[in-house]
């Protein structure tokens, strides 16, 4: 029988008793490991997070493999010849233009490697240094989430757990830093350590990272844990106060136990989304660290390096500006996202 | 044979009446942070001693902050206790090992269907949790038996095994509390106001639940609440506490019928009555100003600031606890003048 879509009538059909099958479903238990499959299943559903997820895999994919067969590197001066004067004509090329050298070598019959987003103004070839841009900026927000997470993670649980005098002082360090100006405290320890850095590291492995690297990762390891340590202090002490907690010790639960169990569980979602939300904060840092000249040691480029170096040529070659400046936004935004879908898939209270 | 082993055990320990839980003389300080290098002592719980027999219940009423909660907590070790022994079956509960077993005879069900129910756990895991803690089962199909079993026992669905706790109604997930609680089989059980945050509809379908479980399985309850119309249906003795102490202990009947203690009888006329006569003979009591702060409890007596007989003798001394009548404490200088 057709039914007339405005209709109110319920329809019948809607209440069919349920079938063996339907009924099987309902009773069967599932496995007791439910809460994390559940939740990557729940993620999975999440389109725009899984989009946000995939473009971050292609871009950290891209920064790895393109370098490999790459035929130019970040640091190579194409018009640059040992005992030849420079080579204008790779000065800032355009997209898909060749120099003078290279047009010869086409004209001969050779295949010549594409510069896609053109030279800069060394005649650097621009796409690979994008590349390494954004491995740069990659690596220093992750490696800076990384540490802000362990001491954050540290701090925040002793002062939860131990209470009393102990986390009255941590929490007052916390509140001191907190109170400082951010951006100043940034700039003077970083421009303080890289001076007093260089010399220290010179020799080591670390001296090939660079000090200016070192000095950044050693600011967020002094600045950016505070609100880390925060929430996962909240965090514990909220826990500490829910009676399933306490239903576990009663039924005889060891601390492992109640960790892996309870404490897991009940805050991953919030540190995984804060660490995942600290990754795009710290590329930011380190952007205007090296807009200012504090941050990575030339000629390595990052992509805030790259942005600020391409301000002196916005008017002739805005690409250069754009260009990284979408990376910076792609990579910010698909972290956003995806902590969001984080967020959603492991907080079963707030999806569905 | 096993039976009639068991029966006899039974038996032997009612003729020597080792009561199933004794406490003696419990303390249970809360060092309270008072700046960086000052703590003073909350004394939650301040020198408190019952028994609790085998199949009995013991309610525990108070104000709220009183300490009742603490009071069961500490009864089952989940605080380091500051003062007092525990003894279960006549042995005394101490130390890393006794306490291990003792775990698995006493649990509890609390006052917070909520909180105490993790919402990142499945109905199924959450009842399963005590028998995954201590691997009382072989496999994974004599393990979903087991909770399926625990949950037709408390009267909840099967088919809502595989939910989460917050899909449920408070009464449904007050059971699913008690189901995790039965699942080691204890022996005794502290709950702690386990219908105090339902409608009273379902207070009394949960509170005949407690009394027909421990009909069939000889449990041993205290029973904590804060109005006494809850406890006494369902406590053989009653226990009331003022600031961390107890101040009358004895039996249902007496404590209803005949109450000593001034902070009782406050209590008890504020339960409402049927009975028209009796209520117009007995006026309500009603206490003025507020229960003081632990911190600063007052000198003597704790009742003594809102007490209408209070005397200069209140505020020197604590009232021992003495035996008005058989099984019937009192801790008060004045019961005698009063009654
Ligand atoms: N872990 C703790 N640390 C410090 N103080 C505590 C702690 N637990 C309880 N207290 C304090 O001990 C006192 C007694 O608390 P308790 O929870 O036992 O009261 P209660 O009688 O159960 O009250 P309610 O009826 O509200 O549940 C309160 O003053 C409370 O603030
Ligand atoms: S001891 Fe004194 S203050 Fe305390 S209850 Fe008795 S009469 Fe009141
Ligand atoms: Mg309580």
């Amino acid at each position: 029988m057709k039914k007339n879509p405005l209709s109110m009538h319920i329809d019948a059909d809607k209440f069919l008793p349920a079938t063996d099958e339907e009924k099987e479903y309902l009773v069967k238990m599932r496995p007791s490991s439910t809460f994390f499959k559940d939740s990557i299943r729940r993620l999975k559903k999440n389109k725009i997070a899984m989009l946000a997820f995939f473009t971050i895999v292609i871009i950290i994919l891209a920064t790895i493999f393109v370098p490999l067969f790459w035929p130019y590197s970040y640091e190579q001066q194409l018009g640059l010849t040992p005992g030849k004067p420079v080579d204008a004509s790779y000065l800032n090329l355009s997209p898909f233009e060749y120099g003078t050298t290279e047009l010869e070598k086409i004209e001969a019959g050779e295949r010549v490697f594409p510069h896609v987003f053109g030279t800069d103004g060394q005649g650097r070839d621009y796409f690979i240094r994008v590349i390494y841009g954004a491995r740069i900026s990659l690596l220093v927000g992750f490696f800076a989430s990384i540490i802000v997470l362990v001491i954050g993670l540290t701090v925040g649980s002793i002062a939860g757990y131990v209470g009393g005098k102990v986390d009255l002082v941590i929490m007052r360090i916390v509140d001191v830093i907190y109170s400082l100006p951010e951006m100043l405290m940034v700039i003077l320890i970083a421009s303080v350590l890289r001076v007093t850095l260089a010399p220290i590291i010179e020799g080591t492995v670390l001296a090939k990272i660079g000090s200016n690297i070192i000095s950044l990762f050693i600011v967020f390891a002094i600045l950016y844990w505070v609100s880390m340590a925060r929430l996962v202090r909240g965090q514990i002490l909220s826990l500490r106060e829910q009676e399933y907690v306490l239903a576990a010790r009663a039924a005889g639960a060891k601390g492992s136990w109640i960790i892996r169990k309870h404490l897991i569980p009940n805050t991953i979602s919030v540190i995984f989304i804060s660490t995942a939300l600290q990754i795009p904060s710290a590329i930011f840092t380190e952007s205007y660290l090296s807009f200012l000249g504090l941050g990575v040691n030339a000629p390595m480029p990052s992509l805030g390096s790259l942005a600020s170096d391409a301000l002196n040529g916005i008017n002739s070659y805005p690409y250069r500006l754009i260009i990284p400046a979408v990376v910076i936004s792609l990579i910010v935004l698909s972290l956003n996202l995806f902590g969001d879908g984080l967020r959603d898939a492991f907080d079963p209270k707030l999806s569905e | 044979m096993k039976k009639k082993i068991k029966s006899q055990n039974i038996i032997k320990s009612k003729e020597t009446s080792t009561p199933l839980v004794d406490v003696r003389n419990l303390k249970q300080y809360f060092d309270i942070q008072m700046g960086l290098f000052r703590s003073k002592p909350l004394k939650a719980v301040d020198d408190v001693s019952f028994t609790i027999g085998h199949g009995e219940t013991l309610g525990l009423v108070g104000e709220s902050g009183c300490g009742k909660t603490t009071v069961g907590r500490s009864v089952l070790h989940l605080y380091d206790i500051t003062d007092g022994e525990i003894y279960f079956n006549g042995k005394e509960i101490k130390g890393k090992t006794s306490i291990e077993k003792f775990r698995k005879e006493s649990t509890m069900v609390f006052q917070d269907p909520y909180s105490s129910l993790n919402p990142r756990m499945t109905v199924a895991d959450i009842i399963g949790e005590p028998l995954d803690i201590h691997k009382m089962y072989k496999d994974e199909k004599e393990r979903n038996e087991k909770i399926l079993e625990l949950m037709d026992y408390v009267g909840l669905n099967s088919e809502h095994a595989a939910r989460y706790a917050h899909e449920f109604s408070g009464g449904q997930r007050q059971r699913i509390g008690i189901a995790r609680a039965l699942a080691i089989n204890p022996s005794f059980i502290v709950a702690d106001e386990p219908v105090s945050a339902l409608d009273v509809s379902i207070q009394a379908q949960v509170i005949n639940m407690f009394e027909e479980l421990q009909n069939s399985l000889h449990l041993s309850y205290l029973f904590i609440a804060h109005d006494l119309l809850v406890v006494r249906h369902i406590s053989d003795r009653i226990a009331v506490m003022y600031l961390g102490k107890i101040v009358e202990m004895g039996s249902t009947e007496d404590l209803y019928n005949k109450p000593l203690h001034p902070y009782s009888q406050s209590l008890i006329s504020a339960v409402p009555v049927p009975d028209p006569n009796y209520a117009r003979k007995h006026k309500r009591i009603i206490l003025e100003g507020d229960i003081p702060s632990p911190l600063n409890a007052p000198s003597g007596c704790p009742f003594r600031t809102r007490c209408p007989y209070a005397k200069d003798i209140c505020a020197e001394s604590m009232p021992e606890f003495e035996e008005a009548s058989t099984e019937h404490f009192i801790a008060c200088h004045r019961w005698q003048d009063i009654n």
